[in-house]
C-alpha cells in the first residue's frame, strides 16, 4: 500500500486519481499508524510552505522513521522542498533536512509563479526517471524552487536552472506536478509504483 | 531574465451546458459526441496543454449535474483541469475542487466580492485561482477596456487593466482575458489588449476570444505577449488541427510542448 500523506496541503484528490488509474492500491491518511505500515509514502503539496509545519508537528516522526527503514519516498512540489533544509517562503517552518540547500523564491523580474509546461534535463542513473526520454515536458506550478545540489537527476531552465527532481536511495522528491504531466507524468510515478 | 523554455499554452475549452459540450464537438466521431470526459481526453491526447469546462448553466439542477460532470471528467484527464462558470462562493470553490478540478475561474463573483479571490487563494493557493476579465473596448485604446460580467450583458464601469492588477494584488494565480469584441468573429486575438493586461501584472496571462487560424496564435504569442491562449473553435477542425497548430507555432520560434 502506498500511504499518500495529508497534511492539509491540497491537490491530494489528483495524485490518488492517478495513481488509481494505474492501479496502485493507494490510500489517503493522516495517520501515523497508517504511515507506518504503508509500504511507500508519498507526500504531495501545492501552495505555501508553511503547510508543511502540520506534517512537522503530527507526523514528522512517523514519515522520518519510515524513511529510515528504507521505504521509498516521494515528495512532489511543496513535499519535495520539505525534503530541503527550509525555505524562505516560511523562515520559521524547519525541513526534513535530509538534501542540504533552502529553497528560495525566483528572482525579481522573473514572471512567479512559473506556470505551466517546462523541460527537465535528465542526468544518468535515475530510477524514478527511468524510460522519461531527456527534454521531455512536464507541467509546472510554484513561486520557489529548490537548487541544483549533488542529488539533482534532473534540472529545469526558469530564472536560472533549479532541480526537478532529486533522488538518494529510497528517497525522491520532483518540483514538478506528474499527476498533471500526461503520459510522461504517469510514466514517473508507474516508476515509484515499481520500486 | 529570458525563459524560453517555458513553453506557451495552447488550452481546449468545453462549454457544458446541463452536463453535456454544447460546441465544438462536429470534429470527433465518438459514440457520444457531448460527453464532456470523451472530449477532454480526446483533446488532451490530441496535445491540449490543458483543458478548461465552462459552465453555462444557470438552474439549481444544472449545477448538480456540473458536479456530477466535473467529476466524471476530471478521472479522465492527466493534464491541468480548471472549471469556471457559476463559482459564487468559497463553498462552490470547495465543491468543485472536491470534484477533481486542479483550479477554478471566477468573474462575476469575483467583481461582486473581489474578497472572494483572496478567500479561494489563501484556502486552496493561487495556483489555483484565475480570474475571468471579459472586457470590451469597441475602437478606444487597450487603456480604455471596460470590464463586463453576467456572460458579457453587464458593464460595470470598471476599467479592464486596473481591475486585472487588483485581482493580481488580491491573488489571482492567472487572469483569462476574453475580448467581448473578438470573441466568436474568428478575426485574431485583441492583441493590443492581451499585451496591455499582460504588462500590467506579473502573473499569467491567457488570451481568449477571436481564434481562427495559426496565425492569431502566433500573432498573440508575439505581439500580445499572452502565456497562454484559449480556444473552443480550434477543434472544429479537428485533432489534426491542433498537431498542425503546434507543429506551426514550433516552426516560427515559439516554445511548445511538442511533441508530447
Amino acid at each position: 500500500m502506498i500511504a499518500i500523506v495529508d497534511y492539509g496541503a491540497g491537490n491530494i484528490s489528483s495524485v490518488k486519481k492517478a495513481l488509481d488509474h494505474l492501479g496502485a492500491g493507494a490510500e489517503v491518511t493522516t495517520d501515523p499508524v497508517t504511515i507506518a505500515a504503508a509500504e511507500k509514502l508519498l507526500v504531495p503539496g501545492v501552495g505555501h510552505f508553511s503547510r508543511c509545519q502540520a506534517l512537522n508537528t503530527q507526523l514528522r516522526k512517523a514519515v522520518l522513521e519510515s524513511i529510515a527503514n528504507g521505504r521509498p519516498f516521494l515528495g512532489i512540489c511543496v513535499g519535495m522542498q520539505w525534503l530541503f533544509e527550509g525555505s524562505s517562503e516560511a523562515p520559521e517552518t524547519e525541513g526534513a533536512g535530509l538534501f542540504p540547500g533552502k529553497v528560495s523564491r525566483f528572482p525579481a523580474g522573473v514572471k512567479s509563479p512559473h506556470v505551466g509546461w517546462n523541460q527537465i534535463d535528465i542526468g544518468a542513473g535515475s530510477r524514478l526517471l527511468r524510460g522519461i526520454p531527456d527534454c521531455a515536458f512536464v507541467y509546472y506550478t510554484h513561486s520557489y524552487r529548490a537548487p541544483v545540489i549533488g542529488e539533482t537527476v534532473a534540472s529545469s531552465e526558469y530564472g536560472g536552472v533549479f532541480s526537478a527532481a532529486i533522488e538518494r536511495d529510497n528517497v525522491f522528491g520532483v518540483q514538478f506536478h506528474p499527476e498533471k504531466s500526461g503520459t510522461i507524468g504517469l510514466k514517473i510515478l508507474e516508476n515509484f509504483c515499481a520500486l | 531574465m529570458p525563459s524560453e523554455r517555458l513553453t506557451k499554452r495552447i488550452i481546449a475549452c468545453l462549454d457544458v451546458d446541463a452536463g453535456r459540450v454544447v460546441k465544438g464537438v462536429q470534429f470527433l466521431e465518438l459514440r457520444d459526441a457531448g460527453d464532456p470526459g470523451e472530449l477532454a481526453r480526446a483533446h488532451a491526447a490530441a496535445g491540449a496543454d490543458e483543458i478548461v469546462l465552462l459552465d453555462i448553466t444557470a438552474t439549481a439542477e444544472g449545477r448538480k449535474t456540473l458536479i456530477e460532470t466535473v467529476h466524471r471528467t476530471a478521472r479522465e484527464i492527466f493534464v491541468p483541469f480548471a472549471v469556471g462558470g457559476g463559482i459564487r462562493t468559497l463553498a462552490d470553490a470547495a465543491q468543485v475542487f472536491e470534484a477533481g478540478a486542479d483550479k477554478i475561474s471566477i468573474n462575476s463573483a469575483a467583481v461582486a466580492h473581489p474578497g472572494l479571490i483572496a478567500e479561494i487563494a489563501e484556502r486552496f493557493g493561487s495556483q489555483a485561482v484565475v480570474v475571468a476579465i471579459d472586457a470590451r473596448r469597441g475602437r478606444r485604446p487597450a487603456e480604455a477596456a471596460e470590464v463586463y460580467v453576467a456572460g458579457g450583458r453587464e458593464a460595470t464601469g470598471r476599467n479592464a487593466i486596473a481591475w486585472a492588477h487588483e485581482v493580481e494584488e488580491r491573488g489571482a494565480g492567472e487572469i483569462l482575458l476574453t475580448s467581448m469584441d473578438r470573441d466568436g468573429t474568428g478575426a485574431g486575438f485583441d492583441c493590443e489588449l492581451t499585451a496591455a493586461i499582460a504588462a500590467t501584472v506579473s502573473i499569467p496571462v491567457i488570451a481568449s476570444g477571436g481564434a481562427g487560424t495559426p496565425q492569431h496564435f502566433l500573432e498573440v504569442f508575439t505581439r500580445g505577449r499572452a502565456d497562454a491562449a484559449l480556444a473552443a473553435s480550434i477543434f472544429h477542425f479537428g485533432t489534426h488541427a491542433l498537431a498542425g497548430l503546434k507543429q506551426t507555432l514550433v516552426e516560427a520560434g515559439i516554445p511548445m510542448r511538442w511533441p508530447c
